[in-house]
């Protein structure tokens, strides 16, 4: 997993609350058991034609330079509900974003990001509002610098916007540990509380032929 | 100290607390099918990565599956044989329990998780799969993750979680006739909002609760991932352990005993404290149906879109551009092109059953394509034996064999572009059944009825 400490990056705002993973990556586009080739994916229904035609929309701002380049992503209340899909979270790191910043996220899609190294901030509806504005007014010059040790976005001059994230999320992402090394690190623990579970509540247990009996 | 439900099935199941903030969860049970779950399969493959519980994971193959009659590996999706190949491939590598295309028991994973007593009460499950909350209505601890959690749950039976506010939800009352789970879910989205808990664990309570079956529990869980909720439980009942008695992997004799003895200990302390708590009148709740694109922008079916001040908002004009409606516009007789009965939120036999009383006799109105895909191939048999297959054809429903079908587009089936679907399903998300398609969730005795009517009709408008 891609550690992060800092980020400076252009950002680009999607304000609509609720947007779904569905609207991230259509089903459609999740087209082979791979976690990669998704990016072109991202946000399809938004950014192409048709489902059949690929021509860029040219209203749509990921289609627009500079924020063709955005690394970061402003969005609203509830940002990437729905749908469980991964895929979501791999064709926004595909596609370069590093870091959204939202008034709340999808509970799922939030672990999701997290788990790929992607930074979620969380902001108050104020100051997602004026950081878009700034953003908007010339995106390749008013980029966004996010430090995570400072829980900091420093945008206009003089204004720094506080973001809240979970202190293990924050954890895990400036430590960048694969998460399965880290728990079988310690696997006796894990261990001990199976046996005393197992004993408690045997009908968990069904690895042997005479489970429940 | 007091205790709610939650956190009762939490602290049975943490391992350890860490500093930071996160828990070492234990977790029982993993359900995985073809669409996310083989992703997890193969990387841990790659990386050598032996399931430390192979005997707790099942795989299912539901998602891409077709739903046509004499189905096979091939499917209508492009390259959708593939995922259903390479979950086979990946599952016997590993030596999982695989449902298979044509298995007896296939199914929506929640529907075999539920059928074949894989969840139980008391335990965790988990599955990449965001309705996996559904299995709450057994008093599992059960909740959708991501394709990253799934590895990790595979490899270590547990997962690293901060512990959720815990969020109690109370309908208290008695439906009205025609009145169901879907339209008290739809109501409470309609009032608290599609981000209501907040990532909160939820417990129903109540007395409507109480009184409802564990399939209409089902459906009430179901839709609380889509008000955000981490995961949605109602406390086991006498319901509860007569639906789980004798299910496959149900402990049996004095096994059995004990566990209800413990079961009956999972419910909330009369003193315990959540961190908020909703209550509806179920007794005054209407049909309801969705008019937008989030399936909080929900009205009772006699009622109007909303006004064009409260639609002002970025959500409310997409939701109206995309639906093709006008501000305050009646719901009720909206004319339909499509009517879908399916998915893990409303496709059991008890559905089945309302929709068919209501179909009997009747004929699907010309020009509405109108298709049944039951949850699972044990409801499929189950509803073959009371005739209901027969009811639906006659009306005028496709009767397809068991999967999540039309419930989302991946690239294969769609009613079209532009097409008004009344729906039994669970989101109305943009694009979410094929690009262009306007989706209408509600209830399946109010798609029953529309199909006949050919418009947006409640049931009780039909007799």
């Amino acid at each position: 997993m891609n550690a992060f400490d800092t980020h400076r990056g252009i950002a680009v705002a999607f304000l609509t609350h609720n947007i779904d993973t569905d609207a991230i990556i259509p089903s459609r586009e999740m087209k082979r058991v791979s976690k990669e080739g998704l990016g072109e994916g991202l946000f399809a229904n938004w950014r192409y034609a048709a489902p059949d035609d690929r021509t860029p929309r040219a209203d749509f701002a990921l289609n627009q330079a500079p924020t063709n380049e955005a690394s970061i992503l402003l969005s609203g209340r509830n940002f990437g509900c729905g749908s469980s899909r991964e895929h979501a979270v791999w064709a926004l790191a595909e596609f370069g974003f590093r870091a959204i910043i939202a008034e709340s996220f999808g509970a799922i899609f939030q672990k999701n990001c997290i788990a790929n190294g992607i930074l979620t901030a969380e902001v108050d509806t104020d100051g997602i509002a004026g950081l878009a504005q700034w953003c908007a007014d010339d995106p390749a010059q008013h980029q966004l610098h996010i430090d995570l040790r400072a829980r900091v976005i420093s945008g206009p001059t003089g204004k720094n916007v506080r973001f809240n994230i979970a202190e293990s999320d924050a954890r895990k992402l400036l430590s960048g540990l694969d998460p399965i090394t880290e728990t079988l690190a310690d696997v006796e623990r894990i261990d001990r509380f199976e046996a005393d579970h197992l004993r408690r509540s045997p009908w968990v247990d069904l690895s042997t032929d005479d489970a429940g009996t | 100290m007091a205790s709610t439900l939650f956190d009762k099935l939490w602290a049975s199941h943490r391992v350890t607390a860490s500093d930071d903030g996160d828990d070492l969860l234990y977790i029982d049970r993993i359900a995985l099918h073809e669409r996310t779950g083989t992703i997890a399969l193969n990387a841990l493959a790659a990386r050598d990565l032996p399931i430390r519980h192979p005997q707790h994971v099942f795989c299912v193959m539901d998602h891409i599956v077709d739903t046509l009659p004499g189905r096979g590996d091939d499917t209508q999706m492009p390259g959708g044989r593939d995922f259903i190949v390479s979950t086979r491939k990946a599952a016997r590598h590993f030596g999982l329990r695989t449902f298979d295309v044509n298995d007896p028991d296939q199914g929506i994973s929640h529907l075999v998780s539920a059928e074949q007593g894989f969840a139980l009460p008391g335990l965790t499950l988990v599955c990449p799969d965001s309705h996996t909350c559904t299995l709450g209505a057994l008093g599992t601890l059960a909740f959708g993750i991501g394709t990253s959690q799934a590895e990790h749950a595979l490899a270590t039976s547990t997962l690293r979680l901060r512990k959720p506010e815990n969020l109690r939800v109370r309908f208290e009352g008695a439906l009205a006739p025609g009145v169901f789970a879907k339209d008290l879910i739809l109501k409470y989205m309609a009032e608290y909002g599609a981000d209501a808990a907040r990532g909160a664990a939820v417990e129903y309570a109540g007395s409507t609760v109480a009184a409802l079956g564990i399939e209409d529990r089902m459906t009430l869980c179901n839709l609380a991932v889509e008000f955000s909720a981490f995961s949605a439980t109602v406390a086991p009942d006498q319901t509860t352990f007569d639906y789980v008695h004798g299910k496959p992997l149900a402990p049996t004799g004095a096994a059995w005993e004990t566990a209800v003895a413990q079961w009956r200990a999972l419910r909330s302390d009369d003193d315990a404290a959540f961190s908020a708590e909703h209550l509806i009148d179920a007794s005054r709740v209407t049909p309801m149906v969705t008019w937008g694109i989030s399936p909080a922008q929900a009205a009772p079916l006699g009622g109007r879109v909303p006004d064009a001040q409260a639609l002002d908002t970025p959500l409310g004009r997409k939701a109206l551009a995309y639906m093709d409606l006008k501000p305050r516009q009646p719901l009720a007789g909206l004319p339909i092109d499509a009517a879908f009965i399916g998915s893990c939120t409303n496709a059991r036999l008890s559905d089945l059953r309302v929709a068919a009383q209501l179909l009997k006799g009747r004929k699907v109105a010309p020009g509405v394509a109108a298709v049944c895909v039951p949850g699972s191939s044990r409801i499929k048999r189950e509803a073959e034996v009371e005739g209901l297959d027969q009811v639906f054809r006659e009306a005028g429903f496709a009767w397809r064999e068991a999967g999540c079908s039309m419930c989302f587009y991946a690239g294969g089936e769609t009613f079209g572009p532009g097409k008004r679907v009344v729906t039994s399903t669970n989101r109305n998300f943009e694009g979410r059944q094929g690009p262009g398609v306007r989706s209408h969730l509600a209830s399946p005795a109010v798609v029953a009825a529309s199909a006949v009517r050919g418009a947006l009709t409640a049931p009780t408008e039909l007799s």
